[in-house]
């Protein structure tokens, strides 16, 4: 017999439709909640409060019961000095507070889908290395605490003294945001040419003052086989855009940067930037190998650890991140730039800059947590602690006094103290505006390797500049 | 099985579609509605209609990436099929003729095992190896690559295959092309073996030699694998980030010499936090990859022939 099929739906199938589409659509719903441009409305769970106070123990009203999340920026310096010597100080001062360390290394890719969902927001960050987030971007979206009161609160070592008065001149305001102070820069980093003291003794070679002397040198360098200077052009031509920005800042003085953020007209070809160009432009093109366009930092820097290479441009970083690397008598040291003639601030200027920014994310679970933490890292145990972990100088004033430093961090010390007052500026453009930072990458590259004029390079770098004046699209900052 | 049948396929199919759903399909429309706003990633998006657009066909760095990819479109598939359809014949019926039978040169399970070794590695992994392969040494000799140190031995001047801003593009296809070719060889091996050994037997009866055999038996009768693969290529030439990525200078290469779509969207959405202006380049990539392959299809439609 055959079935005979009633005309439309029975029952039984209506109610078993019903249900598939229900268990389709229940989660179905959800799924569409995962729109990646929602910005959440109030946070998951508890967003920790900031009680400030003058207590010199605990100025932000810390919990021991609240647990921390640090994410430390994994490149150049590790990541030994959070979970060696900070962490352990920061548990030592809260007994039985659980600490989450993350080293990461692609900042924004980790971090950017955590802020933006509000889900598991870290709360202190380290926000440094090539793939950093947008300090800008954050703050226009209040992710970033501001740190006024926390620059105000009584330092760890001092009570007496505030955090700000703790730390170099100018580390404050190295760290504003759209003119508030966001970002703490716990590192002072030291620019300059790095080069081999024990070769530079066996063959009795001085570092240059002068260019004519820094060519002379060159000579001899090429003469007796090594390379005399190199950059790396693959992934690090920034060193040598430094080198560039770092003498016309010698040869016209700290404005010249100044008007190249803030995108002034002209900035770019003004004199000093030319003839800053120029000479740069004729080491790299003598004195250098084009081959090393096509090198990482690791190669050149490790091709300077063979005595292969002589000069090579770095901050003081370069010695902790090679470090096992040279033989044991390889001694790291710095020399300021050479004069090219004309200089405001002649030699032996130098840059030292507030690098290494860290911030307090707003809308964590424990940020009273994550401003203790900086207090701490301000501290001169933290301080001494970033030294010995990482091999780099923090902002804090008079940390390194007593202690046996490496042959890098001595010359360093040495450099800074005869430098005196004469600071070279660094330039914010290059986090500001990232798009006109690309373009100077490639025009460096096309400069010192690709066989190209200064002329050229001043002339596409102002196009850029003026195209992001231009771009209403771009937020702009001043200083 | 009437009874119970829609449940059953549909009990089978919730998850898988669902997943498509949420990580391919949800994304595409997120990307369409993003393109069409100033998103930097993190702030709410404000809509700014086709303004990206506008800005995206002034931009010089985009023409030059949709140049690499014309470029790309026009080598990948044309020296990749070539090569692997000579490979593949060789492979199966370059050899002697064996009582009537048609086989592959000596040694040929070998060859298609070491052929298709490439398509094994990891995308990163290739491009760090030919990275070293491509190095050009300094004046001293020391620090050259694989290349580099036989053309020097040979007293040639060496290549900057990838600083050199007018090969690196070809450099970086080259590579392309070592990766793929494996995989052909091995798809186009299966389409000649699926060909009946008669027909061969009776051209070769008739007097054809190999080349003949070739063209006039073999390519028409394996016109379909051909097709396919000339739009898998195609839609390859729209990629090439991995390789771009991790072997040029400066991802992008020297002066934009090498820089691909992909790499233009991963560096402005994630570098540059413009989502919405990387988003709009997605949009035009998508629909250039959708134009492709819609014109390969109908350009390479041939009667299929049954056999």
């Amino acid at each position: 017999m055959s079935e005979v099929k009633p005309q439309g739906i029975d029952r039984r199938t209506l109610m078993q439709r019903v249900g598939l589409t229900a268990l389709i659509a229940g989660p179905g719903i959800s799924v569409l909640s995962a729109c990646a441009t929602s910005s959440n409305s109030g946070t998951s769970g508890t967003s920790g409060a900031v009680t400030y106070s003058k207590d010199p123990k605990n100025p932000f009203g810390v919990k021991a019961s609240n647990p921390l999340d640090v994410v430390i920026f994994n490149g150049g310096y590790k990541d030994l000095y959070a979970t060696q010597s900070h962490e352990p100080l920061y548990i030592k001062n809260f007994p039985g507070a659980k600490i989450k360390h993350e080293p990461i290394v692609e900042i924004n890719t980790a971090l950017q889908p955590r802020f933006n969902s509000s889900t598991n927001i870290p709360d202190v960050v380290d926000n440094s290395g090539t793939a950093l987030m947008d300090d800008g971007a954050l703050v226009t979206a209040g992710q970033m605490l501001d740190l006024t009161k926390f620059w105000a609160s009584p330092s760890v070592d001092d009570p007496n003294t505030t955090i700000k008065d703790s730390v170099l001149a100018g580390t404050v305001e190295a760290g504003l945001v759209a003119g508030k102070p966001y970002l703490m820069n716990y590192v002072a980093t030291t620019y300059g040419l790095w080069y081999n003291q024990t070769l530079f003794d066996k063959h009795g070679w001085t570092p240059p003052k002068t260019f004519v002397e820094f060519k002379a040198l060159c000579d001899k360098i090429k003469a007796a086989g090594i390379t005399p200077f190199g950059y790396a052009g693959k992934n690090a031509m920034y060193y040598m855009y430094w080198l560039i920005e770092m003498s016309a800042a010698k040869l016209g003085g700290n404005q010249v940067l100044f008007d190249i953020d803030n995108l002034k007209a002209g900035a770019w070809t003004a004199d000093p930037v030319k003839k800053a160009a120029t000479a740069w432009a004729e080491i790299c093109q003598k004195y250098s190998d084009k081959s090393f366009l096509g090198l990482k930092h690791t190669q050149v820097q490790t091709l300077q650890d063979q005595d292969k290479v002589a000069f090579y441009p770095s901050g003081d970083w370069l010695e902790n991140e090679m470090k096992g690397v040279p033989a044991a008598d390889f001694k790291y040291t710095i020399c300021p730039l050479p004069d090219i003639g004309g200089e405001q601030m002649a030699y032996p200027a130098i840059r030292i800059a507030p690098g290494e920014p860290f911030f307090v994310a707003a809308k964590g679970k424990n940020p009273a947590g994550g401003l203790e933490y900086f207090r701490l890292m301000l501290s001169k145990e933290g301080a001494q602690g970033f030294f010995q972990k990482a091999g780099g100088i923090s902002v804090v004033k008079g940390a390194l006094e007593g202690l046996q430093l490496s042959p890098g961090a001595t010359s360093v010390v040495a450099a800074q103290k005869a430098a005196g007052s004469n600071n070279i500026t660094y330039n914010q453009f290059e986090t500001w505006y990232k798009a006109l930072e690309t373009e100077l990458r490639t025009q460096t590259n096309k400069l010192c390797y690709g066989g190209g004029t200064a002329d050229a390079f001043c002339t596409a770098m102002q196009a850029a500049a003026d195209k992001t004046k231009a771009d209403s699209t771009i937020t702009k900052q001043t200083r | 099985m009437r009874q119970g049948k829609y449940p059953f396929v549909i009990g089978f199919l919730a998850a898988p579609v669902t997943l498509y759903l949420v990580f391919v399909i949800w994304p595409y429309i997120q990307t369409f509605q993003i393109s069409l706003t100033n998103w930097n990633g993190f702030s709410a998006p404000q809509f700014v209609g086709l303004d990206n657009f506008t800005k995206l066909f002034q931009d010089n760095i985009f023409w030059r990436a949709v140049s690499h990819h014309v470029l790309m479109l026009i080598a990948l598939p044309l020296v990749t099929i070539t090569v692997a359809l000579f490979f593949s014949f060789l492979l199966n019926l370059g050899g002697k003729l064996q009582g009537g039978q048609l086989r592959g040169v000596g040694g040929s399970a070998f060859y298609k095992v070491v052929f298709f070794l490439p398509q094994v590695l990891a995308l990163a992994i290739v491009g760090v190896v030919f990275s070293q392969v491509y190095q050009q040494g300094d004046a001293r000799g020391s620090g050259d690559g694989v290349i580099n140190a036989v053309l020097r031995v040979v007293h040639l001047p060496t290549v900057g295959f990838i600083t050199d801003p007018h090969i690196a593009m070809g450099s970086m296809i080259g590579v392309m092309i070592w990766q793929a070719v494996g995989f052909y060889v091995v798809l186009f091996s299966a389409g000649m073996a699926s060909i009946p050994k008669e027909l061969f037997e009776a051209a070769a009866l008739d007097g054809a030699n190999r080349s003949t055999l070739f063209f006039k038996v073999t390519l028409p009768l394996l016109w379909d694998t051909l097709q396919v693969g000339w739009i898998y290529l195609g839609i390859a030439a729209f990629d090439g980030f991995a390789i771009v990525q991790v072997m040029s200078v400066d991802q992008g290469g020297p002066d934009h010499s090498t820089t691909v779509l992909p790499l233009e969207i991963w560096r402005n959405g994630f570098n540059l936090a413009h989502q919405g202006y990387a988003s709009a380049m997605g949009v035009v990539l998508f629909f250039a990859t959708l134009t492709f392959a819609a014109i390969a299809m109908r350009v390479t439609k041939r009667d299929s022939i049954e056999f």
